[in-house]
């Protein structure tokens, strides 16, 4: 069976998308991924997405938008992306074991957890290393813990690891946060919470868990060392699309986007964070899911 | 439901002194990834019955059974064999992974 529409992902835009397309009657399906759901699955509360008053929790908003798109026959594939065939038509698209056939595919794979890539850090995710305040804070309760990061996401995740554990240290490259405002001011009101600015983790310690990190700062170029049990990394995002052969890329590995939703590839569009380096809102991902809906759908009835 | 419920008070009974090597997956209702996995691991109880036993634990309920095996992360699954934890699987993961780790369990 060849579908007419294969979204690729699972956030905000490739949702969107499939409310629209599966509303305008095309086949749609969905390689959502194992771990389904996309970045808001690791947040709490989310305040800016509109039409949620007292705002509402990532993971609710995803399984509600998940269970529209599903209202309208969506079909879903809870397994990862590996390969796409854009050389031909139907363009073919392999998740686990399975290959899929589609007459056009909108690529919303979003970004994911940017890592510090320093030693002891990948060996300890999971041990002590994470990078979800909100899935992991439960385990230090009455602990030592630093956020690496200085923008929103680093601000929410101090946030939430104050409630549990006895110290957040928030480690930040430069001298000035990105925060927004408001999320800098919550973070700062807070006592439990301290900052370390111009200061680079170069090295997490610890056998089996984390027990330290060494630090040093940018400017002195002083060493130190920190005792404490974890480490959050929020440095920011990087765009999942490393396997998408023959789909071009801005200098950034962002995907290049030409008239809003169209990559280099006729009948391949792309949506949200994926190439999207500058708003990065779910509330953007959503409606650049739907533009790239309405495209695709005005391109197939022009295929026909 | 074929998966069973593991807790402080009987780990040792069910897991520990398991005859079958036992599945136990460290959880928590808060937790959006666990979600994911939870009707993965229901399926593969079923699957695996009679040799595997397979069952959940809510870490916020039972923080001795958590803390004992290190558990810093969730969902984090543990496969014990004759009382010791042999395999660790951290974050959401495919049947498939899962069943191939399994596989290294059973057929070992």
């Amino acid at each position: 069976m060849v579908y007419d529409v294969i979204i690729i992902g699972s956030g905000p835009s490739a949702l969107t998308a499939a409310i629209y397309t599966t509303r305008a009657s095309l086949k749609t399906l969905v390689i959502a991924g194992i771990k389904w759901g996309g970045q808001l699955m690791l947040t709490t509360a989310v305040d800016n997405y509109p039409g949620f008053a007292q705002g509402i929790q990532g993971p609710d908003l995803m399984l509600a938008m998940r269970k529209q798109a599903e209202r309208f026959r969506a079909e879903f594939v809870d397994e990862d992306f590996s390969e796409g065939d854009f050389s031909q038509k139907p363009f073919r698209i392999r998740a686990g074991e399975k290959t899929f056939e589609g007459k056009s595919v909108i690529i919303a794979t979003g970004a994911d957890t940017k890592w510090l890539n320093i030693p002891g850090e990948k060996e300890k995710i999971g041990k002590g290393v994470s990078s979800c305040a909100p899935c992991d804070a439960f385990f230090f309760k009455n602990k030592k813990t630093i956020v690496v990061g200085g923008g929103d996401s680093a601000m929410e995740e101090a946030l939430v690891l104050a409630n549990l554990a006895d110290s957040v240290t928030v480690v930040h490259r430069s001298e000035t946060l990105r925060a927004s405002q408001i999320m800098q001011d919550r973070a700062k009101k807070n006592p439990k919470i301290k900052f370390l600015f111009n200061t680079e983790v170069v090295k997490i310690l610890g056998d089996e868990k984390v027990t330290g990190v060494e630090l040093r700062n940018n400017k002195t170029n002083e060493v130190s060392k920190m005792d404490l049990d974890g480490v959050f990394v929020a440095i920011g995002h990087v765009p999942n699309t490393m396997k998408f052969k023959g789909i071009d890329l801005d200098e950034k590995g962002y995907i290049k986007v030409k008239d809003h939703t169209r990559t280099n590839i006729e009948g391949v569009f792309v949506a949200g964070d994926v190439h999207d380096s500058h708003y990065r809102q779910a509330v953007t991902a959503a409606g650049y899911g739907c533009m790239a809906a309405l495209e695709t759908e005005h391109w197939l009835r022009g295929q026909e | 439901m074929a998966d069973k419920n593991f807790t402080d008070q009987n780990f040792q009974d069910e897991v520990i002194k398991s005859d079958t090597p036992a599945l136990v997956d460290f959880w928590a209702p808060w937790c959006a990834p666990c979600r994911i996995v939870s009707p993965i691991i229901e399926e593969l109880a079923k699957e695996y019955e009679g040799k595997l036993k397979v069952g959940k634990v809510n870490v916020d309920e039972n923080p001795n059974s958590a803390s004992r095996f290190g558990i810093m992360s969730i969902p984090s699954i543990l496969i014990f064999r004759n009382g010791e934890p042999v395999k660790t699987m951290i974050g959401a993961q495919s049947k498939e992974n899962y069943k191939k780790t399994i596989q290294e369990v059973l057929g070992g």
